[in-house]
């Protein structure tokens, strides 16, 4: 079992250094302030609701932190979520990508390989979130989307995005998916009142390396997350009709082979019938 | 000597017009990316060329396989004047199919890597693998008319050795590939509207793309023989029309009971406005076709034949579209309308490939019935 980050959103003060650490390990445009990462204009800040920035995720943007206004024990206030890669068990993408640019790593990250990309966007649709992302203005496109910072995985450091909260509150946090499972369900068993009863990603779309807790104040249905009706990979039924493919085909070819021989030998039969009948007129 | 024909009444000014009109606007998406031609977005990632070209091209092209397996496996020597301007269809179809991909695909110089980095379990995979396939045994298949053309007989003997191998092998491909076609959305089962989202949309995908290669053949014949004069005769307009109620019958019967038994059939009155399109496709693409195309005074009539075959082609088209386009919500929120750019492109490439039916028609023995004795 990998890594897994557990993302605690009830602690979460929307603070938003998550979004700014990944946008600058990943030297994505930010805001006109950071002058040396101005090359791209940031994104603006928009209504969706209540005042956000950015408006969503974009081949600039991999992770963000959504606003939300609700309501707890004290009064209303404005609560959080986070819309990012899942980094999925069994990665829909991945079973979609026709030349495997997308692969998922024994340590948990779904990493893509710019080098193999033929650009399909096939991906964006075998996500069942919605997350990659195209570079719809570059002549050279790729597809972008969180990297889980494999790369500083791999060196043994944390995820920009949990080194930066780790300084803040703490929401995120990095270790065995077990492990984080475990946590996630104590917590909620810890405070019952306080925790919805789900942790979002244990099962979720055959269950993923992100998983996320949230407070009664901002159910998963206000998140934006799809709900899911089974706890099956989302290439369930893709495989099931892969694996009739090869058989199937052998079938048609026999089939046709087989038809296209009866009804030779039905003729040929036929034609030596009526030539018999002269024969004997 | 090349005799004189008839010259190209669209007009081939208009067409010549489409032709580099796309091609100036594909030169501008090279240079400013998708973004730039298209309305294409994070939310909506698939569009106008992948309804039209991919999932629409594809689907017309099967007059190609359904023909050629009609005559040479079922022996239906009646149809074998349409066999030839069927697979020519096809060829160019697949043409089309992988100049509009080229267009599409963000890294097209990268197009050959699924032949080296294979994922065998993406559909996706199957499908390019066929693509490429089946257009070299559509090329194989049409070959004979050019050897024709240049008297070449040895080539042309090859060919004949191994007509009905090929015939087979084009066949077993377009059903593993039409159906393929359908597998890709399966991968949609958050986006794909649950009135189109089911496990059998393979085989809906196989049997209505049967179902519409013979419609095309008509269309086909009606128009060429308005354009280039070469008349077919009206009982293999209205046997070809004959067939088309029973496939469609099956296709019908299997989208209502699949909806029947994933308890979904609600969604046809409830599920606004997707219910409009589900309807629009069912009504235009088989249900009235089913109720023309039995009645044999239509059928023996070459406006009503045309007409029947007409609303078949709609209406998958609009099934293709609906089930890759307007009821694939990939991201909430994302609206998706085509750019004009996006709908020129295909114009254009449509206009290269008429130009090229319209040359092979005036230099290649496509219509004739006659096979040259070898
Ligand atoms: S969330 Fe989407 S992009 Fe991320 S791993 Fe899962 S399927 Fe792939
Ligand atoms: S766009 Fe690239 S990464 Fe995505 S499915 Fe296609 S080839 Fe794979």
């Amino acid at each position: 079992m990998g890594k897994a980050v557990l993302f605690d959103a009830e602690i979460c003060i929307g603070c938003r250094a998550c979004e700014l650490a990944c946008k600058e390990k990943h030297g994505l445009p930010m805001f006109d302030l950071t002058k040396q990462l101005d090359a791209l204009p940031a994104e603006t800040t928009t209504n969706a609701g209540t005042y956000t920035k950015p408006p969503e995720l974009s081949a600039y943007t991999f992770l963000k932190v959504g606003f939300h206004e609700g309501r707890d024990a004290i009064g209303p206030l404005t609560v959080y979520s986070m819309r990012k890669c899942m980094h999925c068990e069994h990665p829909g993408c991945a079973a979609a990508c026709p030349v495997g640019a997308l692969q998922k790593t024994s340590e948990g990250p779904v990493v893509y390989d710019d080098n193999k990309c033929i650009g399909c966007r096939y991906c964006m649709i075998g996500c069942p979130f919605g997350i990659p992302t195209y570079q719809w203005d570059k002549p050279v496109p790729f597809i972008r989307k969180c990297t889980f910072c494999s790369d500083w995985l791999s060196e043994g450091k944390e995820p920009a995005c949990v080194q930066a909260c780790a300084k803040r509150t703490g929401s995120l946090t990095l270790g065995e998916r077990e492990e984080q499972l475990a946590k996630a369900r104590k917590i909620i068993t810890d405070s019952p009142d306080k925790y919805v009863n789900h942790i979002y990603g244990e099962k979720e779309a055959g269950g993923t390396s992100w998983l996320f807790i949230s407070s009664f104040s901002l159910p998963f249905e206000k998140w934006g997350l799809p709900t899911f009706g089974s706890t099956d990979p989302v290439a369930v039924n893709v495989d099931r009709a892969m694996v009739a493919i090869p058989p199937v085909l052998i079938g048609v070819a026999a089939v046709m082979a087989g038809v296209y021989w009866v009804i030779q030998r039905r003729e040929k039969i036929r034609q030596e019938n009526t030539a018999k009948k002269e024969v004997t007129k | 000597m090349i005799e004189r024909k008839r010259s190209f009444p669209i007009g081939t000014s208009i067409l010549s017009f489409l032709a580099i009109l796309g091609l100036v606007l594909v030169v501008i998406r090279f240079i400013n990316g998708l973004g730039a031609v298209s309305n294409l977005s994070d939310g909506r990632p698939w569009g106008f060329w992948i309804s039209f070209d991919l999932y629409s091209g594809v689907a017309l092209a099967a007059g190609g396989f359904t023909m050629a397996g009609a005559v040479y496996i079922f022996n239906l020597k009646k149809y074998h004047s349409v066999v030839r301007p069927a697979v020519l269809t096809a060829f160019l179809g697949y043409t089309l199919v992988i100049l509009a991909l080229l267009v599409d695909i963000g890294a097209p110089w990268y197009i050959w890597h699924p032949l080296v980095y294979r994922n065998i379990h993406s559909p996706l995979f199957e499908v390019a693998l066929a693509v490429m396939t089946y257009h070299i045994v559509l090329a194989l298949e049409l070959s004979p008319a050019v050897f024709e053309r240049l008297n070449w007989h040895i080539p042309l003997r090859a060919i004949r050795a191994i007509q009905i191998p090929l015939v087979i092998a084009g066949i077993t491909i377009s059903v593993g590939h039409q159906s393929s076609l359908g597998t890709m959305l399966l991968m949609a089962t958050q986006a794909l509207h649950p009135l189109w989202y089911t496990p059998i949309l393979p085989i809906l995908f196989l049997s209505s793309a049967v179902a519409v290669g013979p419609a095309v053949v008509i269309l086909e014949s009606t128009l060429s023989t308005k354009v280039f004069g070469d008349k077919l005769e009206l009982n293999v307009l209205s046997g070809l029309g004959k067939a088309i109620p029973y496939i469609l019958g099956i296709y019908l019967l299997l989208k209502l009971v699949d909806l029947i038994v994933r308890g979904n059939l609600g969604l046809i009155f409830s599920a606004y406005p997707q219910n409009l399109l589900w309807l629009g496709e069912i009504v235009i693409g088989v249900v009235l076709p089913i109720i023309l195309l039995s009645i044999p005074s239509v059928r023996q009539n070459r406006r009503g034949v045309f007409l029947g075959a007409l609303l078949v082609v709609l209406g998958l088209m609009l099934n293709r579209f609906n089930v890759s386009m307007l009821a694939l919500a990939i991201r909430p929120g994302y609206a998706y309308f085509p750019h004009w750019m996006e709908v020129a492109i295909s114009a254009g490439l449509v206009a290269w490939a008429l130009l090229v039916i319209w040359l092979a028609h005036r230099f290649l023995p496509i219509a004739s019935d006659k096979e040259v004795a070898v």
